[in-house]
């Protein structure tokens, strides 16, 4: 993983260090930034979602799906027991075969990170938290970073925040900017550590893809681990065309500064079918350094049950039913 | 010389029927279908594996909602089927003849009692669970009742033999499985699959809703084990299971299914002698059922 020092904010060495010195600056960055080809964009993921992946290939690309899931639960109704319950199913994805991988986290609300971190104890598993007001981010800075510290005290891993898409909408991107280092700095330990920093840019709303190439490099320019592209709470979530934009931007990103940042979409991705389509997609874009769970997570809840049932019509030559595996 | 030019003729693509759609084969492929004499009649689709696959996917989300509509509104859709189907009566009729090669005044009857099966399973909805179910006498102050609920999901080998096998014989293990509310998937016969790729287009007009029955052509050792063995899959009808060997033979099939305990219908002992007209009787409308029981505290 990336360590702080490499990926502070403003990138050291690489020319990019002022852009963020001034709203004018930074503004001139963004929108400097080559205009995206919708049509080329849309054209180039939809035949990466043609690829056919058969046998061992497939049973090794559902064993890397379920390692990079962040098996998520953002329900008002959570209660302790659910949180445990995912918890344990993170842990045992499929008890009837030991050889199925664990998830590489477990993403909850905030209150819930302390049952997760002992539900947890003994695992790699990470335990991932929203926080800032998550899903709208519609609250006061203090609120957000007091949010984001509690998550952090109480022993998250990983902390997802969403940025201000009203500020970045209305083309503030220094405040953008601004928070998201805020953030990353209410990330940091008591031991100098700090959790991993996603940033979640709810591509839902931000209406064009040039939007989504700025907002990607100005979250990577921040300091963030990770960009995500949605909460999961809005009608568009993740599509195959905005992961690939982001996934060409960390590349960029890589290319310009050397720093390494992970990508994960996020809501809407169901079946196994599906997550093959994007790891094709990250094999092709970014190679090989990308596809381990350190820099491509799959935010999603019912994927895995699908991952199951597909990894045991592979081990069994039967198809397998909702009935074989956990209601969540 | 003559002005008139002669037409086009404008040949029918035969599709699956799947979830209330008409996909093409997931293979892309399809299959020559001949009549009786071994003239080309038409291509019907090569169902495949993922197809019976898709099909269940489809039938287990219609589960839900079929076994929740009340017999009384079963029976209307179904009745809804034999208007439809009445209504196209004579490209059925030109289609069970060429299958089956029997004369047109044979085929048009066999439709004919095709349409009345429809009628007579439709009337059933609301009846069975009085012959199925009712109230126990037990020794408390107990009302005790049992009523019967669907299975769920069935897959149905349809007939491939005997007289009126392509449509009667098709509607005669289709209708009593959906009538008390559960959803198939049928894979049917593969030497006469037009009528039964015709009857997905009756159903999809006539208030069924999608999923609720799914109609495949192909292979039947392709499609059938994968129904046998599919864990989601709660009951299978065998009737056409006729092969003596090989895995779509009924005996193979029977010991797939038994790993996921499904309830089964085994073939006739011979397939070739079973006369479709013949009276149904109520064995196969009670084949598909559990049966749930209440018990109720009786009031002084």
């Amino acid at each position: 993983m990336s360590t702080l020092a490499a990926n502070a904010p403003g990138v050291a060495g690489s020319g990019l260090e002022d852009v963020a010195a001034s709203e004018a600056s930074l503004r001139r960055f963004l929108h400097g930034l080559p205009g995206v080809d919708q049509v080329g964009l849309e054209a180039r993921a939809a035949t990466l979602g043609t690829r056919s992946i058969k046998t061992t290939a497939k049973a090794y690309a559902i064993d890397l799906a379920i390692s990079m899931i962040d098996l998520t639960t953002l329900e008002g109704a959570d209660t302790v027991g659910k949180v445990r319950a995912l918890c344990t199913k993170g842990r045992t994805p499929d008890p009837t075969d030991p050889t199925t991988p664990r998830v590489a986290a477990i993403c909850v609300y905030p209150d819930m990170v302390a049952t997760a971190k002992a539900a947890l104890r003994g695992t790699d598993i990470q335990v991932a938290s929203v926080a800032t007001a998550f899903p709208a981010g519609r609250a006061a800075l203090p609120v957000k970073l007091a949010d984001t510290a509690d998550a952090v005290a109480a022993g998250a891993d990983e902390i997802d925040m969403v940025i201000d898409r009203g500020a970045f909408l209305s083309g503030r991107y220094l405040d953008v900017y601004n928070e998201i280092v805020a953030v990353k700095e209410a990330c940091r330990r008591p031991d100098g550590s700090y959790a991993h920093l996603k940033v979640i840019f709810e591509t839902g709303e931000l209406q064009t893809y040039d939007n989504v190439r700025r907002v990607s490099w100005l979250a990577m320019l921040a300091g963030a681990d990770f960009i995500k592209t949605s909460t999961g709470k809005v009608a568009v979530n993740a599509t195959p065309p905005v992961t690939l934009l982001m996934l060409e931007a960390v590349r960029d990103f890589r290319a310009a500064t050397g720093v390494q940042v992970g990508v994960k979409p996020a809501g809407g991705i169901k079946t196994t079918k599906d997550a093959m389509k994007y790891l094709v997609m990250v094999n092709e874009t970014l190679g090989d350094d990308w596809l381990s769970p350190h820099w491509f997570r799959f935010g999603a809840s019912s994927l895995l049950n699908d991952l199951l049932m597909q990894r045991q019509k592979l081990t069994t030559g039967r198809y397998s039913g909702p009935d074989y595996v956990t209601v969540d | 010389m003559s002005d008139v030019v002669s037409r086009l003729d404008v040949l029918k693509t035969y599709k699956l029927y799947v979830g209330g759609k008409f996909p093409r084969s997931e293979s892309g492929r399809v299959y020559e279908v001949t009549d009786a004499k071994g003239e080309w009649l038409a291509n019907a689709p090569l169902g495949t594996r993922k197809d019976a696959r898709d099909a269940v996917v489809a039938a287990r989300a219609a589960v839900k909602g079929w076994s929740g509509t009340t017999a009384y509104n079963r029976g209307q859709v179904l009745y809804r089927v034999a208007e439809m189907l009445q209504g196209r009566r004579e490209q059925f009729a030109a289609e069970v003849a060429l299958s089956e090669g029997v004369g047109a005044k044979k085929a048009a009857a066999l439709v004919d009692a095709a349409i009345d099966r429809w009628v007579w399973y439709a009337g059933w909805t609301d009846k069975v669970a009085q012959i199925a179910g009712g109230a126990n006498p037990v020794a408390g102050p107990f009302f005790n009742l049992s009523t019967p609920e669907p299975t769920g999901v069935v897959g149905i080998v349809a007939p491939q033999a005997g007289y009126g096998h392509s449509l009667l014989g098709l509607v005669s293990v289709i209708a009593p499985a959906v009538a008390t509310g559960n959803t198939v998937v049928v894979a049917a016969a593969a030497d006469a699959p037009l009528p039964a790729l015709s009857l997905g287009e009756v159903l999809a007009t006539s208030d069924v809703p999608g999923g609720v029955v799914n109609i495949l052509s192909g292979r039947t050792a392709d499609i059938a084990p994968t129904l046998a063995s599919h864990q989601d899959v709660n009951a299978l009808d065998l009737t056409g299971a006729i092969a003596a060997d090989g895995p779509g033979a009924a005996g193979g099939l029977e010991a797939l299914a038994a790993d996921t305990l499904k309830r089964v219908i085994r073939p006739e002992p011979d397939p070739f002698a079973q006369d479709w007209t013949n009276a149904p009787g109520t064995d196969r409308l009670l084949s598909f059922l559990e049966t749930k029981t209440v018990w109720h505290p009786m009031g002084i």
